[in-house]
C-alpha cells in the first residue's frame, strides 16, 4: 500500500450523487491509488436526490434516502470536508480554495456541483415563502411551511413541479400548478397522455392553471399570491419555483474552464484540463447535458475507470427514460416522441381503462414510447430502444407489449405496483416482492446487476428481468441505472461479445491467455463467465488449430454428463433421430442394473437419461453404452443437442415425407458440434406437426411438395414460434440451408445466446439474406461447417472410456485411511 | 503441530483445476491456480453443498458448478455479497510434492 505522502491527491467538488458514485468506482478499481477529499456544501452525507419528492409527500425519511453516512467516508479513508463550500479553483498551483480561504493541493480534480433550479427573475423573487425544490433544505421548508399554511402555488407543471405539487397536496395544502404551456410534462408527455396525467391528478385534487405566465410574486414580507401575464391574481402563501434546473458550472467557468451549456467533456469525462474532471449534471457532453439520475452512473463509472489509469472505456452518451414519482400513477417515457416526416406511430387508445400506448419508429426501430396507465412494458420497449432492435416482424403486435410477444416468459403478470410483497417476482430463487424492495432500499441499489448480486433475483434463467427492473423503477420512484447499451462479455473486460470476435479473427489471437492479454482482460485468468465464452468463440473460429481448453468448459461439456444437485452425473446416449433397437434397450437396462443407477427417465428430445450416476462410475458406464454402438448424446453441451422426429412417410398414414431418415441424416451430420448455446431441432412428416418442429431452434415440417424450414423458435423461458425461412424441395437442400443457418449462427451469435435472440438481434431478414438469397454464400458457410465437423466429431465417452482421455478427471488424487 | 501428508505430485493438478481427495471426514478438493500455489477447501459450497473440486478456478477463486456462487480458496469465504464459508485446510508445493494437512472439526468444549 502507498502512504498517504506518495499517493496522488484527488480532490472532489461536490458531495452528491454524482462525485460520490465515481469515488466508489474508483475505489473498486483502484483503492489505494489515490488519497481522497470530498468538498460538499450540504451539511450531510451523501443522499438520494431523486427521492426528495418521497420525502416531501412522506412516504419516506431523510435518513431512508442516505446512501453514505459519515462513517463511510472514514470506513474508506476519505476526507469529507461538509459545509464547507470551494469559491476558487487555482488552476495554476492546483488548489481549491474554500470561501474562508484556506488552500488544499490537487492532482486530479473532479468537478461534480450538480445543477441550481432556476429562478424566474420575477418582482418578489426574494420574499420569504418562495423557494426551489432542489435540496433537503428545500424540502424541511416546504414541509414547515405546510404546517403553518393552507394554500400553495407550484410554478411549473414539469416532472419536479408535478411531484414537488403532489408532496405539497399530501402534506394537507391546497396546490396550484401554473404551467406556462398547454401540455403537462411536454417534455416527456405528448399532449394525450399529458392531458389523461391532468385529468387524474385533478381527480385528486389538484388545480391547474394553464397555460399561464407568471408576472409577479407579491407580498410585502412574506408572499402573499402570485399575478399573471392576463391581470389576474391568485392568493397563495407559498410558492415553489420548480420551472427546471440549470447547470452549475459557474467556479469552472470562473477558473477558465470552456463552459457552454455546462462544463465540456470529453468522452472520458475530462474538461479542456486534462487533470480536471467533471461528471453528473454540471457537464456538457457530445451538446447534451443531462437532468436525470441514470447517464451519471454510466458518466461516474467512465471517470473512475480513467482515473484508475485503466485505460480505454468512453462515454457514448444516454439515452434517457423517465418515469413520474407520484403514487398511483403509471407513466413512462423514453426516447424522442416528437412527430416528424419519417417516423411512423403505433398508438393504442383506451380511455375508460385508463390506458394510452403510444410507440414510435424510425426505420424500422423504435425511437420513442410514451405510456400511460398501463407501463408493465416500457422496460422492454426501452431495451429495444438502446439496442436498435429491427422491430418490423413483431410490429403488428409491438404495441401489446412483451407478454403478448410470448417475450414476457413464463411469469406473465402484469403491474408490478399492484403486486403484494409476497408475490413472486423470481421463481428459480424463489425470490418475492418484498425481499428485493428491501434489499434495494436498505443495501441502497441502483442496478439490476446490484439486485441480482444482493438477491439472486433475475440472476438465473432471466426472465423476470423485466419485473425486477420495474420494481427497482417502482422503489427508487424514478429513473434507474439502466444497464448500458452495449454490454461488455462480463465484469473482466470492457469489450463486447462483438468486439471479441471480431479481434479473435483480425488479430489471429488462438489462445485464451492471448486475447486476454491483447484485450487487456482486467483480471488475471477470468472469470466463469468469459473463460467459457472465449473457449467457444476460438473453438468456433480456428477449427482444427485451437486446443480446446478443458479448465475453461464448465463441468458439464468437462466431463461429458450433466451435474446434479448432489454432485452426481445424468447420463444420455445419443438415440439418432428419437430411434432405437432392442439390444440398446437392453444394454441401457444392464447398465442401470450393473451401476445401481437410481433413476431412469425419458426426456423431452426423445431419449433416455439415466441419472445419479457417480462421476467415478462414468468411464465404464460409457465404455458398456459404447459397447452397444452408443455415444454420447451431448445432452450435457452448448452444441447440436437432438433432432426430434414424428414416425414420417414410413408408417404414418399422413406423413408425406420420410421425416425420420432426414431428421436422422441431419443428426448424422450436425452431432458434436459445438454452438454459442444449445441447438435443437426438430422434424415433422407433415403440418399436423407430431414432432413440434415449430417451437425449436431449427424445424422442418414436410409438405407434399417438398420442406419448409423454420427456425428462431423456443419453447422453454419463453414461448416463441418459429419464423419461416424458406422452402426447399430436396433433402439435400434442406440439410444444405439447416446447416449453413447453423454455421451463421455459430459464427455471429454471442457465447449464451440461442438461436431466437440471435435472430431478434440480427434480424430475420438479414439472415435470410446470406442463408438462402445468396447460394455462393450459403454453400460457403456450408463447407465452413463440414470442416470443423471432422475435428469435432469424436465421441467424448469413447475417448474417455477406452483411449484413457483426462483419466485424472475421474479419479480422486488420493484417499486417506484417518483424518 | 501441524501434521503434513503427501498427497500426490502437484502436475497431477490440472492448472487451473483441482483434484478430490477422499478423507473419512469428507471429500476435501485441492486447487491449483495458473502460478502453482495450492489451496484446499471442503468439497462443500456453503450455499447448497456443491462439489467446488468441479467449479471453474480463476485468478485465487472458484466458482461453484451449482448456482455460481464464489468462494475465495485461500479462506473459503464467500465473495460478498453472498455470504457462506466452506472450511478451508493447510496446503504447499514441496519440489513438486503437494502436501495437505487436514483441520480437524474443533469439539466443543
Amino acid at each position: 500500500m502507498l502512504d498517504k505522502v506518495t499517493k496522488q491527491k484527488l480532490v472532489v467538488i461536490g458531495n452528491g450523487m454524482a462525485g460520490i458514485r465515481t469515488v466508489e468506482a474508483l475505489l473498486e478499481r483502484a483503492p489505494d491509488l489515490y488519497d481522497i477529499t470530498v468538498f460538499g456544501s450540504e451539511p450531510y452525507g451523501n443522499y438520494n436526490r431523486i427521492l426528495l419528492s418521497p420525502v416531501l409527500a412522506g412516504e419516506k425519511t431523510v435518513d431512508d434516502i442516505m446512501l453514505n453516512t459519515v462513517d463511510w467516508y472514514e470506513d474508506n479513508n476519505i476526507t469529507l470536508r461538509k459545509g464547507e463550500t470551494i469559491s476558487m479553483i487555482d488552476r495554476r498551483t492546483c488548489e481549491v480554495v474554500t470561501a474562508t480561504g484556506e488552500r488544499t493541493p490537487y492532482d486530479r480534480l473532479l468537478i461534480a456541483t450538480g445543477s441550481n433550479p432556476i429562478v424566474l427573475p420575477l418582482p418578489g423573487k426574494d420574499l420569504p415563502g418562495v423557494i426551489g425544490f432542489r435540496d433537503i433544505y428545500d424540502v424541511d421548508r416546504m414541509i414547515e411551511a405546510s404546517t403553518a399554511y393552507r394554500n400553495a402555488i407550484v410554478i411549473g407543471g414539469g416532472l419536479l413541479g408535478l411531484e414537488a405539487a403532489n408532496g405539497l397536496m399530501k402534506r394537507g395544502m391546497n396546490v396550484t400548478v401554473v404551467h406556462l404551456l398547454d401540455t403537462l410534462m411536454e417534455r416527456q408527455l405528448d399532449p394525450v397522455a399529458g392531458g389523461l396525467l391532468r385529468k387524474s391528478l385533478e381527480e385528486r385534487g389538484m388545480v391547474f392553471k394553464m397555460p399561464a405566465q407568471t408576472q409577479a410574486i407579491l407580498g410585502e414580507d412574506r408572499v402573499t399570491g402570485v399575478r399573471f401575464a392576463d391581470g389576474t391574481e391568485m392568493a397563495a402563501d407559498l410558492v415553489v419555483m420548480a420551472v427546471g434546473i440549470r447547470p452549475n458550472f459557474e467556479l469552472a467557468k470562473k477558473a477558465g474552464l470552456y463552459c457552454e451549456r455546462g462544463i465540456v467533456v470529453s468522452d472520458t469525462m475530462q474538461t479542456y484540463d486534462g487533470r480536471i474532471y467533471a461528471v453528473g449534471e454540471c457537464v456538457q457532453h457530445r451538446r447534451q447535458v443531462y437532468g436525470l439520475v441514470a447517464p451519471l452512473f454510466e458518466q461516474a463509472k467512465v471517470c473512475a475507470n480513467h482515473l484508475a489509469m485503466k485505460g480505454f472505456a468512453t462515454y457514448d452518451g444516454s439515452v434517457t427514460s423517465t418515469k413520474l414519482k407520484v403514487t398511483g400513477i403509471d407513466l413512462f417515457s423514453a426516447g424522442d416522441f416528437a412527430p416528424g416526416p419519417d417516423k411512423e406511430e403505433i398508438v393504442l387508445q383506451d380511455a375508460n381503462r385508463g390506458v394510452y400506448k403510444r410507440i414510435i419508429l424510425k426505420d424500422k426501430k423504435i425511437v420513442g414510447a410514451v405510456l400511460y396507465g398501463d407501463t408493465i412494458d416500457g422496460p422492454w420497449y426501452f431495451q429495444h430502444l438502446r439496442d436498435g432492435t429491427d422491430v418490423s416482424h413483431m410490429r403488428e403486435r409491438l404495441v401489446f407489449g412483451a407478454a403478448n410477444l410470448g417475450e414476457g416468459g413464463v411469469s406473465g403478470q402484469s403491474s408490478v405496483a399492484a403486486m403484494s410483497d409476497e408475490t413472486e417476482i423470481c421463481g428459480c430463487n424463489g425470490v418475492c416482492k418484498g425481499a428485493i424492495v428491501k434489499a434495494i432500499s436498505d443495501k441502497k441499489l441502483f442496478t439490476l446487476d446490484d439486485v441480482r448480486a444482493h438477491t439472486k433475483a433475475s440472476s438465473s434463467c432471466g426472465s423476470c428481468t423485466g419485473l425486477v427492473e420495474q420494481v427497482l423503477a417502482f422503489t427508487l420512484g424514478g429513473d434507474y441505472s439502466a444497464a448500458p447499451k452495449v454490454k461488455p462479455l462480463c465484469k473482466c473486460t470492457d469489450h463486447s461479445h462483438d468486439d471479441v470476435r471480431r479481434v479473435i479473427i483480425e488479430q489471429q489471437l488462438k489462445s485464451i491467455p492471448h486475447v486476454m492479454r491483447f484485450m487487456e482482460w482486467k483480471t488475471p485468468n477470468g472469470c466463469h463467465s468469459c473463460r467459457p465464452a472465449l473457449n467457444y468463440y476460438l473453438v468456433a473460429t480456428w477449427p482444427g488449430e485451437y486446443r480446446d481448453d478443458q479448465q475453461s468448459r464448465f463441468i458439464n461439456e468437462r466431463v461429458h454428463a450433466n451435474i446434479q444437485k448432489d454432485g452426481t452425473y445424468s447420463v444420455v446416449p445419443r438415440m439418432w433421430g428419437g430411434v432405437t433397437t432392442p439390444n440398446e434397450l437392453r444394454a441401457i437396462a444392464d447398465v442401470a442394473d450393473k451401476f445401481n443407477i437410481p433413476t431412469v427417465k425419458v426426456t423431452g428430445g426423445q431419449r433416455i437419461d439415466l441419472l445419479g450416476v457417480k462421476k467415478e462410475d462414468l468411464p465404464a458406464v460409457w465404455a458398456d453404452l459404447n459397447d452397444a454402438g452408443m455415444v454420447s448424446g451431448h445432452a450435457y453441451a452448448k452444441g447440436l443437442r437432438t433432432v426430434k422426429t414424428c414416425v414420417g412417410s414410413e408408417w404414418c398414414r399422413f406423413g408425406t415425407q420420410d421425416s425420420t431418415g432426414l431428421g436422422v441424416k441431419i443428426e448424422k451430420f450436425m452431432w458434436g458440434s459445438w454452438t454459442p448455446a444449445k441447438v435443437k431441432l426438430g422434424v415433422s412428416g407433415c403440418p399436423r406437426n407430431c414432432a413440434e418442429a415449430t417451437c425449436k431452434d431449427v424445424g422442418v415440417v414436410c409438405v407434399d411438395s417438398g420442406y419448409e424450414i423454420h427456425f428462431a423458435g423456443a419453447a422453454g423461458l419463453h414461448i416463441k414460434g418459429t419464423e419461416f425461412l424458406t422452402k426447399v424441395e430436396t433433402e439435400d437442400e434442406a440439410l444444405e440451408v439447416i446447416v449453413a443457418l447453423t454455421q451463421l449462427y455459430r459464427e455471429e451469435g454471442w457465447y449464451l445466446e440461442r438461436m431466437y435472440k440471435w435472430c431478434d438481434r440480427v434480424g430475420l431478414e438479414q439472415i435470410r439474406k446470406r442463408v438462402v438469397d445468396d447460394v455462393k454464400n450459403r454453400k460457403a458457410l456450408f463447407e465452413r461447417f463440414a470442416h470443423s465437423q471432422q475435428f469435432a466429431q469424436t465421441d467424448p465417452w469413447a475417448e474417455r472410456a477406452s483411449r484413457g482421455v483426462d483419466r485424472n478427471e475421474f479419479a480422486p488424487l488420493a484417499e486417506l485411511e484417518f483424518a | 503441530m501441524t501434521q503434513w501428508i503427501k498427497i500426490g505430485a502437484l502436475t497431477d493438478i490440472p492448472r487451473l483445476g483441482s483434484r478430490v481427495v477422499r478423507t473419512p471426514g469428507g471429500n476435501v478438493a485441492v486447487f491449483r491456480t495458473e502460478k502453482d500455489d495450492v489451496f484446499a477447501l471442503d468439497d462443500r459450497c456453503p450455499h447448497k453443498g456443491g462439489p467446488l473440486s468441479q467449479g471453474i478456478v480463476h485468478n485465487k477463486r472458484v466458482t461453484c458448478p451449482l448456482h455460481n456462487f464464489v468462494i475465495e480458496l485461500a479462506t473459503g469465504e464467500a465473495v460478498a455479497p453472498d455470504e457462506g464459508c466452506t472450511r478451508a485446510h493447510p496446503a504447499k508445493v514441496e519440489n513438486g510434492v503437494v502436501w495437505l494437512s487436514l483441520r480437524q472439526t474443533v469439539p466443543a468444549s
